[in-house]
Formats: C-alpha cells, sequence, structure tokens
C-alpha cells in the first residue's frame, strides 16, 4: 500500500523542502522505497537540498507532458538507493502542469514507491493546489509565529475542499509539524508554545523540530538532515517524525543539541 | 500590580494567540463566501452614487472586523449646491 503526502504550509521559508528530504531520507533508511517530488516550478531546490543538483536531465514537467519517461527522470539517492528524486523544471512555465498529467504521474510513482513525498510550492496558487491534489495525507509544516500559523489554517481549508479525496467526500489525514521551535523562549512566553498552535489549528502533531544551525550546515552540504548528522537533535526528531509516519506510538520530545560547558565557553568550531 | 510582574517581563505570545484566535474564527467562517463588510461597502456606495454625484475622495469608509460584532463606517459629504442629484433612471 503506498502513500503519497503532500508537505505544505502556505507561507514560505518555514521548512517545507527540509522537511521533505528529511523525512523522505529517514523513510528510506530505514528501508522504504521513496520518492520525493519537487512541485515548485521555476524555483526548485529539493535538488540542491538533497545534493543532487548536478544530476539533472529531466524533469516533472518533462514527464508529464510525455518528453520523457518516468525512470529516466527519477535521480537515485547516491547514499540510499531506495530513496528517489523527481526533480521540478527550472523553465517558469507553471502551466505546462497540467492536472490530468500530474494525476498520471503520481499514479505510475504510486506503482512504484511505498512513500510519495510531493514539496509544495509556497503560496495558494496553481503549483501549491496541483501538489495537493492526489494525495492521501498531508504534513502541515508551521513555524511557532502568527503570519504562518495564519497561513497553515488557509492550506488547511484548502486541503478540505480542493482535494481529490476531500471532493469525493473522504478524508485527507493531516498532521502539524512544527518547525524553528524554541523551547525556552517559548517558556518565557515570548513564542507561541505548542499548545498554542494545536489548539488554533486543531490538528494532530506529527513532530517538534528545534531551531538549529545543523539545518543550515545540512543543506550547505546538500545532504538531508536525517543523514548529515544523525545524532543531532534535528535529525533526531526528524526520525522520530518519519517513524511516527509510519504508525509507529514515538514519544512526543524536544530533542535539544547538547551543548557541553567548553562548547558554550569557546563558540562551536567549525566543522 | 503584583511584585511579580515587576520581575516578570511578560511575554507577547499570548498577544499573538489572542490576535490568531480572532483572525482565524473570522476567516473560517467568511471562508469560501465573499466577504458581508465588503459587499455592503460596495453596495452601499453605488446606491450613493446613484443620487448624488460624490468624489472618491469625500468618501471616508472604516471597516474594524471584530470578534463577534464588526463595523462598518461610510462617511459621505453630501454638497448642498444645485445641481448635485444624479439623474435618477
Amino acid at each position: 500500500m503506498s502513500k503519497v503526502i503532500v508537505v505544505t504550509s502556505g507561507k514560505g521559508g518555514v521548512g517545507k523542502t527540509t522537511t521533505t528530504a528529511a523525512l523522505g531520507a529517514a523513510l528510506a533508511a530505514a528501508g522504504q522505497n521513496v520518492v520525493v517530488v519537487d512541485f515548485d516550478v521555476g524555483l526548485r531546490n529539493l535538488d540542491l537540498v538533497m545534493g543532487a543538483e548536478r544530476r539533472v536531465v529531466y524533469d516533472l514537467i518533462n514527464v508529464v507532458q510525455g518528453a520523457a519517461k518516468l525512470p529516466q527522470a527519477l535521480i537515485r539517492d547516491k547514499r540510499i538507493d531506495t530513496l528517489s528524486l523527481l526533480p521540478a523544471s527550472q523553465t517558469r512555465d507553471k502551466d505546462a502542469l497540467t492536472e490530468e498529467g500530474v494525476g498520471r504521474v503520481i499514479q505510475e510513482l504510486r506503482a512504484k514507491f511505498d512513500w510519495v513525498i510531493c514539496d509544495s510550492p509556497a503560496g495558494i496558487e496553481r503549483g501549491a493546489t496541483l501538489a495537493m491534489r492526489f494525495v492521501d495525507e498531508a504534513i502541515i509544516v508551521t513555524n511557532p509565529e502568527v503570519s504562518s500559523v495564519r497561513d497553515s489554517d488557509r492550506i488547511i481549508g484548502l486541503l478540505d475542499s480542493k482535494t481529490e479525496k476531500a471532493e469525493k467526500g473522504e478524508r485527507i489525514e493531516k498532521h502539524i509539524l512544527i518547525t524553528r521551535y524554541d523551547a525556552a523562549r517559548a517558556a518565557r512566553g515570548e513564542m507561541l508554545n505548542i499548545a498554542d498552535v494545536l489548539d488554533i489549528l486543531s490538528l494532530p502533531l506529527l513532530g517538534i523540530i528545534p531551531e538549529s544551525e545543523e539545518v543550515l550546515r545540512a543543506s550547505n552540504l546538500g545532504s538531508p538532515v536525517t543523514l548529515n548528522d544523525v545524532t543531532s537533535a534535528p535529525a533526531r526528531a526528524y526520525t522520530d517524525a518519519a517513524r511516527r509516519l509510519k504508525g509507529h506510538d514515538v514519544p512526543m520530545t524536544i530533542p535539544s543539541d547538547r551543548k557541553g560547558f567548553l562548547d558554550k565557553l569557546f563558540g562551536r568550531r567549525a566543522a | 500590580m503584583s511584585l511579580m510582574n515587576l520581575f516578570r517581563r511578560r511575554g507577547s505570545a499570548p498577544v499573538a494567540r489572542e490576535r490568531l484566535q480572532i483572525l482565524l474564527s473570522h476567516e473560517r467562517s467568511s471562508r469560501g463566501q465573499p466577504d458581508l463588510l465588503t459587499i455592503l461597502r460596495d453596495e452601499i456606495l453605488e446606491v450613493v452614487a446613484k443620487h448624488v454625484n460624490v468624489e472618491r475622495d469625500q468618501v471616508r469608509v472604516t471597516m474594524d472586523r471584530g470578534d463577534n460584532v464588526s463595523m462598518l463606517e461610510i462617511d459621505v459629504e453630501v454638497p448642498h449646491a444645485a445641481g448635485t442629484l444624479a439623474a435618477v433612471g
């Protein structure tokens, strides 16, 4: 039984691409067959975050238009061979994505993979609605900040009305993933806390990803967070979230980067 | 004010939470349908324009969307000079 998931948020810059790469890699590392699909036509970045930017030959639009076969466009990850990437096109022709074409590609991916994870573009335009159109589940990436929470609410409304499942009267399983969380600031009342966000959005929590320097470090290196340093706080948080996606009951914790006394004293040395 | 408040700087998160709750309760109820306040504003101005020649800059419209009650204020300056009546079809 394969699952198609969209990673979405409405607002840009909250961590959709980081999340897609991290969860995809974590699921694949656990032996699952995974494809991550970049829907951000014109502004593709999943290839870069996955470290595959120099291996892109064909893209989603080529496949949708029939100019390339799906196996030609899929890029197999060099670290984990059960992980593949379907990149977006870098040309700005958003209308090249048709609903029928996307539906056909998703259907084809379902047959090949256990997990199809769609990285949605920001906004609520065509690219975003097509990315969510054929999914079974959605991960709404939210920062504990007012504009992100508002946009998440808007996207939840679209998931409940504009997806194929919603139109058939079926329910899409939706999860909140809170990223860039700073537990200390939330404790001081300077940042919305987990309960605030969940209370406002009324959806179950998939995971809490702490604010961490490791996220930038991993993207600099072109490595999903969950592969770059598996002991880092965000890697552990994403790995737990991936296990919850698979249906495991994992206690909800907020991992933190352990900093020893000497680290604090001298600052962290560059890797 | 208690002594504690002097030492404990109140965080801004409760304000964020409250603002979001008010805003989203409004946005959810009006999702998919045109905003009532906007319709009222447009139709009222249309009716006024039908009877009076009013300059756009002589109309002040303010809207305040609240949790339970919203406020729409339309302030139209109607000149007394003759000939201000527009043709009534």
